[in-house]
């Protein structure tokens, strides 16, 4: 079971994060789409969600009000950080949201302050 | 304006100038063929001055008559008045000073009326280019890949930039990222910068509804050979619109209601007359456009408050399709159908209109078919510089509307933060 799942449909963004984290000691996935994003959340079910606003298909506020409708409690509970473009300081459903683009410090404190 | 006001405008112009050049009245009057006294009333206001004593003092002074006119100083009032208007309501000029102001500074009333005439043309700048910054799908996909590219580039970067140990394939990788996200970025950039410089910020159309819109502005012409009617869309609209109004003139045909509109200037009235219904009238006058209704313009909205006609009054403020200020009578039309409602209204550039609006009820599938509303808002503009009420302080959108206080106001305006 991974920590960390990424949904980002960016590969150059994904592998960046997936290696930013990986190398503080997260175990971390990937999933490249919106479609199946909420399948690969249950299947997975990481620790967190870094999940992308902006994905072909679905977008990323889609999936997050469906996660949290999820049937299964433990898994509509699962923290997510929302990476958007908009720059927004808060999104509904969101645990916390970070704005494109982003220091790698920043990324590494508000993953480490939701997982540990 | 009024005949009397004129009176004393041009008076007040013709002393201006024969004091700017320091020569007598009486020298003045022998030029122009009338006596000191007469003249001397003329300056004071006390005596009309017809068109013929008009260009032999204007010869006199040595000034185009044009200058001295009545209908050229009547349009400068105006447009200082408009350019009154447009500011915030604590800041008050004189207005009934304004033809004084004319008379006695007309380089500076020049330089006013020059610069709000610019503030309106850079402001309507900036409203086609918010819309095409928050609407315009190209312009927000293009800028969400440059956003992305430059997301990958900073924090690929940062990774090779903060040292530790990389292994190879990652080191290759990052390389590669890096190459392609770069190349991405600067095609990304070329096409943003090429897309900007396309820009017509005189006025793009983007929106079906906006090429039928040009397109009953230039006339109607047949639709098939029609350039405003770029889309298949809004060639569609274009002949749902013929359609209608072709089932409207055969119901109110132009003579019967141009007779009418001759007889009877209230729509209300004229269409008891007629023994047709309000509605049509209303759009009958808005097609047609008979005497009295020159100007006419129409609004149609549907149940929902989604305007599906927009054919304003020239200076009625419009912004662009799906946006409306909600003080406009038309809807508030649609909460008391079959009732005409008659209202004053002022613009932001301060033009009055009257509206008279109508909203209508039907079920074309029969009695289990749904409700459909539709209201309609009769646009009649009232001739600048008429002394009258103020009216309803309307705008065109709460984005693009100066009225900051509005009790309405939903969003933030655009022109007040710029």
């Amino acid at each position: 079971m991974p920590d960390i799942l990424i949904i980002e449909d960016e590969p150059n963004i994904a592998h960046a994060v997936q290696f930013i984290l990986s190398r503080d000691g997260w175990q971390v996935a990937l999933h490249g789409d919106g479609l199946g994003g909420i399948e690969a959340i249950r299947g997975a079910k990481p620790r967190l969600v870094i999940l992308d606003v902006m994905l072909p298909h679905r977008s990323g506020t889609e999936i997050l009000a469906e996660l949290r409708g999820d049937h299964d409690p433990s898994i509509a509970a699962t923290p997510v950080l929302l990476l958007t473009a908009r720059g927004q300081a808060h999104v509904p459903l969101a645990d916390e949201v970070l704005a494109k683009p982003f220091a790698n410090d920043d990324l590494r404190a508000v993953v480490r302050r939701m997982l540990v | 304006m009024t005949r009397s006001n004129s009176r004393i405008l041009t008076g007040t112009r013709i002393r201006e100038r024969r004091l700017a050049l320091s020569r007598r009245q009486a020298d003045v009057a022998r030029a122009a063929g009338i006596s000191a006294a007469y003249l001397n009333l003329i300056e004071h206001n006390r005596r009309p001055v017809g068109e013929h004593l008009v260009v032999r003092l204007a010869a006199a002074l040595d000034v185009p008559a044009a200058e001295l006119a009545e209908g050229r100083e009547e349009a400068r009032i105006a447009a200082l008045r408009e350019a009154a208007a447009r500011l915030p309501a604590e800041v008050a000029a004189e207005l009934d000073q304004a033809p004084e102001m004319l008379a006695r500074f007309p380089g500076w009333a020049a330089v006013l009326i020059a610069t709000a005439r610019r503030a309106e043309g850079l402001e309507r700048q900036l409203v086609t280019l918010s819309d095409r910054m928050t609407q315009d799908p190209y312009l927000l996909t293009t800028l969400h890949e440059v956003l992305s590219a430059v997301t990958s580039i900073r924090s690929t970067a940062s990774i090779l930039a903060e040292g530790g140990e990389i292994p190879p394939d990652w080191r290759d990788r990052f390389h590669a990222n890096l190459d392609g996200d770069s190349l991405r970025l600067s095609r990304t950039a070329q096409a943003l910068v090429a897309y900007l410089d396309s820009f017509d910020t005189q006025g793009a159309i983007f929106t079906p509804q906006e090429e039928v819109e040009a397109w009953i502005a230039a006339g109607a012409p047949p639709v098939d050979e029609a350039a405003d009617l770029a889309s298949d869309a809004a060639r569609t609209l274009a002949r749902d619109h013929l359609d209608r109004l072709t089932r409207d003139r055969a119901v109110l045909p132009d003579r019967v209601l141009t007779d009418a509109a001759a007889l009877e200037p209230d729509p209300l009235r004229m269409a008891a007359r007629l023994q047709q219904p309000l509605d049509l009238v209303m759009r009958r006058l808005a097609d047609l456009k008979p005497r009295g209704f020159e100007n006419a313009g129409l609004l149609i909205c549907d149940g929902s408050g989604a305007l599906i006609l927009r054919s304003p009054s020239p200076g009625f403020p419009l912004a662009r399709p799906g946006d409306a200020c909600p003080l406009w009578p038309l809807f508030q039309a649609l909460a008391q159908p079959q009732t005409a409602i008659a209202a004053r209204l002022q613009a932001p550039s301060g033009r009055r209109f009257r509206s008279l609006s109508l909203a209508t009820r039907h079920q074309p599938l029969g009695v289990e078919g749904p409700v459909l509303s539709h209201a309609q808002m009769l646009i009649l503009p009232e001739e600048a510089g008429q002394p009258g009420e103020a009216g309803l302080p309307i705008g065109p959108a709460c984005r693009i509307c100066p009225r900051i206080g509005c009790p309405a106001r939903r969003e933030p305006s655009i022109l007040a933060t710029a």
